[in-house]
């Protein structure tokens, strides 16, 4: 099984997509795959600062994801699952539910990280989780958008369990661990938040006294 | 043209009103549709945009002291009937592939004698700086008004562009592994309460497209689709492309072509 290779090359796509879909879908770019990955990178703007244009590189999960169009063939699916699962790292005090007050702040906060000479965030700009960019969550924030399924009641209808907890946790470390290509993203993989923030919206999505599970 | 708008802005009140399901919503619908009337009150403010594009394609201008009346557009020089509808379009004298916003540039350019630098300087306008481009496309898109998009990237060179850009459309990183499908790929979907549509799809492309330009109220100003593209990478916290960069034009041309056969009806006004 040589799907690392086929991940990496645009040309051996083709041929990895119809030995390994389910339902062989051309991947995006066809046969002019390589050329367009050439022309994007040399479309940004030269005073982009180098670790700028890191942000364009891609793992071999997004490749992957590309490749299939979020839709991988569950062959392809759990080898990123198991990958993606291997790469979580848990808080020091190993204690992971934290303080659902910092959880709600940190779940609404939708900037930070923008980057660019239109409109950059300033640099220290608190970056959140901006679940509710995706994910309804308490009851009285309604503007929430509908990206991924409503989590309101969660810990309610989920239930409080050790379990359950590090499902949550591990779901926002590295939400490819359960769901390969999955529109969520990976926020603790990419350092995008800290365990011990990871901690807080995990408490803010089970505690019992959070608005999550309230009314 | 307030015809035209009134449309629009029935049209986004039946939207409105359909996502507005929860009583508390309908206070932030209204405060939307508040700011739209505002804009209203003085006239579709994108009107002036096209009133003062057509004066720029009119003027005679630059070092060599020219009008824009002989810019191909891809209908031949001068014609604007449909041009926008049937961009981005492969140029035999550029051997490029070519949007509204590069072939506007490349005859201010050739014609008119400015240097490139100068005509993209002011590419979008910031409070107190108009921008001519935004003027001179909001002037160009109008005239394909009543006419469906027609991007049937038939040259090899247009259809090799589509392919790019349905590379670019799927392709995932960033910080939030970000791909314009994630936030585009999927029906009925919205990121907070704005609406997304599924722009790999005909219906999704076309309702889409047919509105641009587009006055932005809460920008108070037209985006053209370069503006728009280059913000959606922002949003996706990815590095700024170049204006006018290839990959704009790519993912363009794979709009362009999901959505042709839609009707035009632009300026667009939007949140
Ligand atoms: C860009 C959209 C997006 C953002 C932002 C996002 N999610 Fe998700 N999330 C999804 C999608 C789509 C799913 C469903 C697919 C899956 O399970 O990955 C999901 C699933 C989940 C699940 C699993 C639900 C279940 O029933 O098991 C949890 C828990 C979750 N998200 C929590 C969060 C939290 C907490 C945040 C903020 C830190 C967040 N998400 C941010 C898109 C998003
Ligand atoms: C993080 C989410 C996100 C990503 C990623 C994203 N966009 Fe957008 N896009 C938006 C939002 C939000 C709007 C504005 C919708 C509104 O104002 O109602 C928008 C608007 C648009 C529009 C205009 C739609 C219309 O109906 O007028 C187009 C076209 C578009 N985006 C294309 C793209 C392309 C191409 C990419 C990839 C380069 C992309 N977007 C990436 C969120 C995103």
């Amino acid at each position: 099984m040589n799907f690392k290779f086929a991940l990496f090359f645009g040309l051996t796509v083709g041929m990895a997509a119809s030995a390994f879909a389910d339902k062989a879908v051309e991947a995006p770019g066809g046969k002019y795959a390589k050329d367009a990955e050439q022309m994007f990178r040399t479309s940004f703007k030269a005073e982009n600062p180098k670790y700028w244009m890191t942000r364009l590189e891609q793992d071999e999960t997004m490749k992957a994801c590309q490749q299939y169009r979020d839709n991988p063939p569950r062959k392809v699916g759990e080898k990123l699952e198991k990958l993606n699962a291997a790469t979580i790292r848990y808080p020091v005090e190993g204690k992971l539910i934290g303080d659902w007050k910092e959880g709600e702040k940190l779940a609404a906060v939708g900037t930070g990280g923008h980057i660019g000479f239109i409109q950059p965030d300033p640099a220290g700009k608190l970056r959140g989780g901006n679940c509710y960019a995706c994910h309804e969550l308490a009851k009285k924030e309604i503007a929430y958008g509908t990206i991924g399924p409503s989590l309101r009641n969660f810990g309610k209808i989920r239930g409080n369990t050790e379990e359950n907890i590090k499902y949550v946790y591990d779901k926002i470390y590295n939400s490819n661990s359960f769901t390969a290509c999955t529109n969520m993203p990976r926020f603790g993989l990419h350092s995008w938040l800290t365990p011990e923030q990871i901690t807080h919206i995990v408490a803010f999505l089970i505690d019992p006294e959070s608005p999550v599970n309230k009314d | 043209m307030i015809r035209r708008l009134m449309k629009t802005l029935v049209g986004a009140a039946i939207l409105a009103a359909f996502a507005g399901s929860v009583a508390a919503q309908d206070s932030k619908v209204a405060d939307e549709l508040a700011k739209y009337r505002e804009a209203l009150a003085d006239g579709n403010p994108a009107d002036l945009f096209e009133v003062k594009g057509e004066g720029l394609w009119l003027e005679k201008r630059g070092p060599k002291n020219a009008s824009l009346e002989q810019c191909d557009l891809g209908q031949g020089p001068g014609k604007l009937e449909g041009a926008y509808a049937a961009l981005p379009k492969y140029f035999k004298d550029t051997n490029k592939v070519m949007d509204v916003e590069s072939r506007l540039v490349h005859c201010m350019v050739t014609l008119q004698g400015f240097t490139q630098a100068e005509v993209t300087k002011q590419w979008y306008s910031k409070p107190g700086k108009d921008s001519d481009i935004e003027a001179l496309v909001t002037f160009v898109g109008a005239k394909s008004n009543g006419m469906k998009i027609n991007v049937p990237a038939t040259h090899p060179e247009e259809a090799k562009m589509a392919k790019m850009g349905e590379y670019i459309f799927y392709r995932r990183s960033g910080p939030q592994d970000f791909s314009c499908s994630i936030c585009h790929g999927q029906d009925g979907k919205r990121i907070r309460l704005q609406d997304l549509g599924n722009l790999t799809t005909k219906a999704g492309a076309g309702e889409a497209m047919r509105t641009w330009p587009s006055y932005r109220v809460s920008q108070g100003t037209v985006w053209t689709m370069q503006r728009r593209l280059i913000d959606c990478m922002r949003q996706a916290r990815w590095p700024e492309p170049n204006y006018l960069a290839d990959s704009i034009i790519a993912l363009e041309t794979y709009l362009q072509k999901t959505a042709t056969g839609t009707v035009m009806e632009t300026p667009g006004i939007k949140r």
